[in-house]
């Protein structure tokens, strides 16, 4: 299993370990409840240097981009990020990506962990075919490390170890600057609903990036969470995750990102979305609260009138909410909020109802 | 750390404990081992009243907000009562698994089963080996 810098860290806070997609990965450092309460109260740092970190360099860069991404970059201005997916050649989705524009011809891609590799297979078959070759495609995944740092009390503890004010940093910006001494990438950004940062250093800093994080939020109760509470954090706010709710023969139009893929650009997979978005779906994704008592999980049935409809892609227990909640495909005619499903838990058909996403929102200040 | 195993009762290798009641019965739960492992524990799905098990066959279900875990049976009967507060709070299995936390009563068909279980000493030298 591959180890993150920060694994040792890990071990010596009492973390319990996963593989997480070839990682070894902190599941829970103390419980997932109230690792979830501290993020959405206070704040909470997450080692996500697992993920996968791509370079886009070189002039064509954005033209290779707008080429294999759904998503219109044109307008997108230096230190905006803008959320895509990778579509194949028939609309399905490779990976969701988040890309960072650094200047016209400098962008970077950060990836699912255990999608990486073939991301970047994919987009280097496209640019070779596409004669591409100027363009340079970098993995620095090894070399980089990425925490999350989430929840309302972020922003004043990363300003203690940072000169440059995060105040006039927008959601969804990322700025070139410096966290203690190291050079750093940090975008207003994240998977769990909060304000919040990612921070990007070398891999050799993040430790000593982490262990200050830690100390200057100490006072504001700042805690390590594990993948656990990043799990029923991002469903709570309604987040897909790659691999339960995506896959290459789920298009972008059957879950919710009909928005990030703009057919009026040129794209690979782009006939084939044209065509699905004329033809409609048959099966839609959508959110669902349990009413009857029971827990739906990644896998479980949906039943309506007795005819089986559909399948869980996550369901947990919601911490905030304090219910059971979930996504799962349905056929289309049962995609609008209000109508009842049924869930076979075991033995058991619990009633739930098909609900608008997300199921939390955050207080705006 | 794992609270102490109690002396008054028998243990299966699945992590329940039975105590027998002197009645014919045991009060049985998972252990405080068990609980640890599980944490934060959102629902029990509890059995019927009237339902007849056998040693080790699945009797209760378990949920923490990660994961589903089966509650076996330590020994083979009837179900006599269940511990209903568990339907709302659910957490008294983390807080107290030996006590509060208890699950099922269960009348007991063969209370010579309870030998097949382990005494305190045996669990406790039982989870040193699973924890190596």
């Amino acid at each position: 299993m591959q180890k993150t810098p920060l694994y040792d860290r890990h071990v010596q806070l009492g973390a319990k370990l996963i593989d997480f997609g070839g990682w070894a990965m902190p599941v829970q450092y103390t419980n997932v409840i109230a690792e979830h309460r501290t993020t959405r109260e206070a704040a909470g740092l997450f080692d996500i240097c697992h993920m996968g970190e791509i370079d886009v360099k070189g002039p064509g860069a954005f033209a290779l981009l707008q080429c294999v991404m759904s998503r219109n970059l044109e307008g997108q201005k230096i230190g905006q990020m803008k959320l895509s997916i990778l579509p194949n050649r028939r609309g399905g989705i490779i990976d969701d990506l988040t890309i960072y524009k650094f200047s016209e011809d400098y962008y970077r891609l950060v990836t699912n962990a255990a999608t990486k590799d073939k991301d970047l297979n994919w987009i280097r078959k496209i640019k070779d075919e596409k004669g591409f070759r100027s363009v340079e495609l970098i993995d620095i995944t090894e070399d980089t490390g990425k925490l999350d740092l989430q929840g309302p009390l972020s922003e004043q503890i990363l300003q203690r170890i940072m000169k440059d004010p995060l105040t006039p940093l927008r959601y969804y910006c990322s700025m070139e600057t410096k966290v203690l001494d190291a050079p750093a990438i940090v975008s207003r950004s994240g998977y769990t609903g909060e304000d919040g940062f990612e921070i990007y250093v070398s891999a050799d800093k993040v430790g000593e990036v982490w262990d200050a994080l830690l100390e200057a939020g100490r006072p504001a109760g700042i805690k390590p969470i594990g993948l656990g509470a990043r799990d029923t954090l991002r469903l709570e706010s309604g987040m897909m995750l790659y691999g339960n709710e995506m896959c290459e023969t789920v298009s972008p139009f059957e879950v919710v990102y009909g928005w990030v893929t703009n057919l009026e650009k040129d794209f690979i997979g782009c006939d084939a979305l044209m065509h699905q978005k004329r033809e409609g779906v048959k099966k839609k994704l959508v959110g669902f609260e349990v009413e009857d008592r029971g827990i739906a999980r990644h896998g479980y049935k949906v039943f309506k009138e007795g005819r089986e409809i559909g399948e869980v892609t996550s369901g947990t227990f919601a911490p905030t909410l304090q219910k059971a909640i979930g996504l799962a495909f349905v056929p289309v005619e049962c995609r609008e909020p209000g109508t009842s499903i049924d869930i076979q838990i075991r033995d058991n058909f619990a009633k739930a109802q098909v609900v608008l996403l997300p199921f939390y929102k955050r207080k705006k200040k | 750390m794992a609270k102490e195993n109690p002396a008054d009762r028998k243990y299966s290798k699945e992590h329940e404990w039975a105590k027998d009641n002197g009645d014919g019965t045991v009060t049985m739960g998972i252990t405080d081992y068990a609980q640890e492992m599980l944490t934060d524990i959102v629902y029990v799905e509890l059995p019927a009243p009237g339902k007849k098990v056998r040693q080790m066959e699945t009797l209760a279900v378990v949920e923490s907000v990660k994961s589903v875990s089966d509650v076996y049976s330590p020994v083979s009967g009837e179900v006599t009562e269940v511990n209903q507060i568990l339907e709302n709070q659910p957490e008294l299995i983390n807080q107290d698994a030996f006590g509060k936390g208890w699950i099922a009563k269960i009348r007991m068909d063969n209370p010579a089963e309870m030998n097949n279980l382990m005494d305190a000493a045996g669990y406790t030298a039982f989870l040193k080996e699973v924890e190596h």
